[in-house]
């Protein structure tokens, strides 16, 4: 296992950043956050035009860059970093993947292309609002008349959900519980009987929909009923993803609060002169630096196809989830009251940090899922 | 004979070892062959006793050795912090008198800096060196000195001018522990172990040939011993398997290893044995209860990031790369380590964690743990001084406004330091 970037990855990695400085100012942050939509159309589309992000790791044939989950790692790390504002995680990430692990070869060709391209936005939606993060809490049932299903149910949590052209749904056969009969759907954005709504969100950089499904018409995605495997896989990919996107947010935290301790004028002195504030951001980048550590490992463990991937990818979303908090939280701290304010950017990142925190699984239910996995 | 190639190299050797090794030759006369052809430390200078030959093929080198069982120079404990001082920093005469013995292993060094008055500061010593016109006469005290109750020599920081910065005022010498002026006692520490020892100085003699430094720079010299013993803080420990092949030579050297060894014994406990924790937690049943699950992941994810982020200095490094800030991390991480592993295992352990020796867990060895972790964060520079300086060098934070600039004689000390 490689632990350090090539050079191609580092300057893939300086190509990102430097766009995103440009495209994700915090006064940019600001204005989509209180839109509905919550992202910038033309944005987007250079992000895809330009750069072509969200093919960065769909496979050559489907219209893909077929790069791994290390590069989608180092850009989720930068976006995390610079609190991008778009459907990147929802669409790029969760859904292409969600395509690619449950999805057969012709749906792949039919549905990842458009999506490669941005030009389709996509969602998943798997959480229910009971918050269970696996197969076991799906409630959402999908009937069969006919080659034609219906989706009956509640789906939460769903993240860009309300602006997605169509939604990857996971439902379970009417009548089955645990791991059986767990079914991937698709479902139009606009399909009759699906009712899609903004929910209010303590981070607002980064929105989510509830979804309800009356007799909504959809169609399978891969073999009915056997989706369960899949499902485990795509959570693997998502909290790995969301581990570097997290990991990136903790080291703007820690630069901002370096920055700002060193301007700071108290008692004569810089404030970062004290050794009460050193030794606090001495813990910060150590900490910010293991939880980087382990958010590489996972996305190197995820992109070998590892067997100690699901372990990596559970250590790193719980490492993430502790230090993006703790170094938000530091980081108001060292700003002192201005850091309690709106207008101080701070807060930002720690509603960011705060959501990221529990989505996809909070640090104690990683921990267990890591243990189970352990390899030892 | 410069540029000779890795095969070159090996063949050259394998074939000299072929030629000349014998296990039941004595240890120093085997090891003074080593010093007398260059093959015991071939990265050292031609001059002095190596081949100057780039540490690469040097590592070759060692392989060929491991591959016949041949025995080495000695290498394990202070003595090669001294070696490598005297090679950067000495005159002919101190290479000339010291290294060969360092080599052979017929000396023992220990390394005499750390002061009751000054552990962090150690440029605070204030054991003192005044020249009488033929020798410099020392008198004070250091403390944690490892090795000193069998050391022939130590590496000896002391003031010499108290009229200058505290920096300015320190000499670096070589002090010979075998006189009558310099008296050593071991001294316990709480896990009950005595590892280290006080060394009392009552005008201890230094002849003036065995001065290293100039007189005043003496705290240059032992930067590169400390950059040396941070390098090679496993270094010290790193020689110590002790082969249990047949012959005389393995006999002498496994004495040697067990001498210079036993201080160390206790290290492992003091990093935490997380090795432990997995066996403990299952082969107790607590590895069912979901809060010992809980704190157990903790603490792995902890170890994993910790190796990780060494992992990721090294192979930058090895990539000739700029070290980013995770080259500096490894010692913080490793206390927190080691106090997470000694809260894992007492919780593990339950009330069994108040039993120690024959009645405690593990025959006393999780007691052993639980009395050793708090070394950790002290030992070779404290938690609180390793955050101030990746404060300081790696997040590039503002200095401290220091109160010892002037004179060191008006520098506010302790009590009963001199």
């Amino acid at each position: 296992m490689a632990f350090v970037f090539t050079e191609e990855q580092e300057q893939f990695r300086d190509i990102v950043a430097r766009f995103l400085r440009d495209t994700s100012p915090t006064v940019e942050v600001r204005r989509l956050m209180e839109t509905d939509a919550g992202f910038d159309g033309g944005v987007w589309e250079r992000l895809n035009s330009e750069l072509g992000l969200s093919a960065l790791h769909v496979p050559e044939a489907l219209g893909g860059q077929g790069f791994s989950f290390v590069e989608l790692g180092i850009v989720c790390e930068e976006m995390g970093r610079a609190l991008l504002c778009a459907p990147y995680l929802s669409s790029a990430v969760l859904a292409t993947d969600a395509i690619l692990q449950a999805g057969d070869l012709g749906q792949q060709a039919e549905l990842l292309p458009a999506m490669a391209s941005g030009g389709r936005r996509g969602a998943l939606a798997v959480t229910e609002p009971n918050g269970g993060w696996h197969a076991e809490a799906v409630e959402t049932t999908a009937t069969r008349n006919g080659a034609a299903y219906r989706l009956d149910g509640a789906k939460s949590f769903v993240i860009d959900g309300h602006t997605a052209d169509f939604i990857v749904v996971v439902a379970r056969e009417r009548g089955s519980s645990g791991a059986d009969g767990i079914s991937f759907f698709t479902v139009a954005g606009d399909a009759p009987g699906l009712d899609r709504r903004l929910l209010e969100t303590v981070d607002a950089t980064r929105k989510q929909a509830r979804l309800t499904f009356r007799g909504v018409p959809a169609e399978p995605l891969g073999e009915p009923g056997a989706g369960a495997p899949a499902l485990e896989r795509i959570l693997v990919d998502a909290v790995t993803a969301l581990a570097s996107e997290m990991v990136g947010g903790a080291q703007q935290m820690l630069d901002s609060a370096i920055e700002y301790t060193k301007l700071r004028m108290q008692f004569g002195r810089a404030i970062g002169s004290f050794q009460a504030v050193k030794h606090k951001c001495a813990d910060m980048l150590l900490e910010v630096e293991l939880a980087k550590s382990a958010a590489y490992q996972a996305a190197a463990a995820v992109a070998e196809g590892a067997e100690d991937a699901p372990a990596l990818a559970s250590l790193a979303k719980a490492a993430a989830s502790d230090t993006y908090l703790q170094a938000a939280a530091d980081c108001i701290q060292l700003h002192g009251g201005i850091g309690f304010t709106w207008d101080n950017d701070t807060h930002l990142w720690f509603k960011r940090a705060k959501s990221s925190e529990v989505l996809f699984g909070d640090a104690t239910h990683h921990r267990e899922r890591m243990l189970e996995h352990w390899p030892e | 004979m410069s540029e000779r190639s890795e095969a070159e190299v090996r063949a050259e050797v394998r074939e000299w070892l072929e030629a000349h090794w014998d296990p039941d030759r004595p240890l120093v006369e085997w090891r003074n062959m080593l010093a007398d052809t260059g093959w015991g430390v071939p990265h050292w200078p031609r001059e002095w006793f190596g081949l100057g030959l780039p540490v690469p093929l040097s590592q070759a080198v060692d392989e060929e050795f491991a591959k016949q069982g041949a025995v080495g120079v000695a290498k394990a404990g202070i003595r090669h912090l001294a070696a490598a001082t005297l090679l950067e920093h000495g005159d002919d005469f101190h290479k000339e008198r010291f290294l060969r013995r360092i080599l052979t292993g017929e000396d023992t060094w220990c390394q005499l800096f750390s002061e009751p008055g000054s552990g962090s500061d150690l440029a605070g010593a204030t054991t003192r060196a005044d020249f009488d016109g033929q020798q410099w006469v020392v008198n004070g005290q250091k403390v944690w000195t490892t090795s000193a109750h069998h050391a022939q020599y130590g590496l000896l920081l002391a003031r010499t001018d108290w009229d200058v910065p505290k920096h300015q005022g320190l000499t670096y010498f070589v002090l010979d522990m075998e006189q009558p002026g310099v008296e050593v006692h071991q001294l316990r520490q709480m896990n009950g172990h005595a590892s280290f020892n006080q060394v009392f100085f009552t005008d201890a003699r230094i002849p003036p040939e065995y001065q290293v430094s100039e007189t005043g720079n003496g705290w240059r010299v032992a930067m590169t011993t400390l950059a040396h013993e941070r390098r090679g803080a496993d270094g010290l420990r790193a020689h110590a398997f002790a082969s249990e092949r047949v012959g005389r030579i393995y006999e002498e050297e496994a004495r040697e290893i067990a001498t210079i060894m036993e201080p160390y014994k206790w290290y492992p406990q003091r990093a935490g044995r997380v090795d432990l924790v997995l066996p403990r937690a299952r082969e107790t049943s607590r590895l069912d209860d979901p809060v010992v699950r809980q704190e157990v992941a903790k603490l792995l994810t902890l170890v994993k990031s910790a190796e990780w982020t060494a992992r990721r200095a090294r192979a930058a490094q090895e990539q000739g790369r700029p070290q980013g800030p995770e080259g500096s991390l490894g010692k913080l991480a490793a206390s927190h380590v080691a106090r997470a592993a000694a809260r894992v295992h007492t919780l593990i352990s339950g009330a069994d964690a108040m039993l120690s020796g024959d009645d405690g867990p593990l025959d006393g060895l999780i007691a052993e743990i639980l009395v050793s972790v708090p070394a950790t964060s002290i030992a070779g520079g404290t938690d609180e001084i390793q955050r101030n300086i990746i404060a300081e060098r790696v997040l590039g934070m503002p200095k401290e406004p220091r109160m010892d600039t002037g004179p060191f004689r008006d520098v506010p000390r302790n009590v009963g330091s001199s």
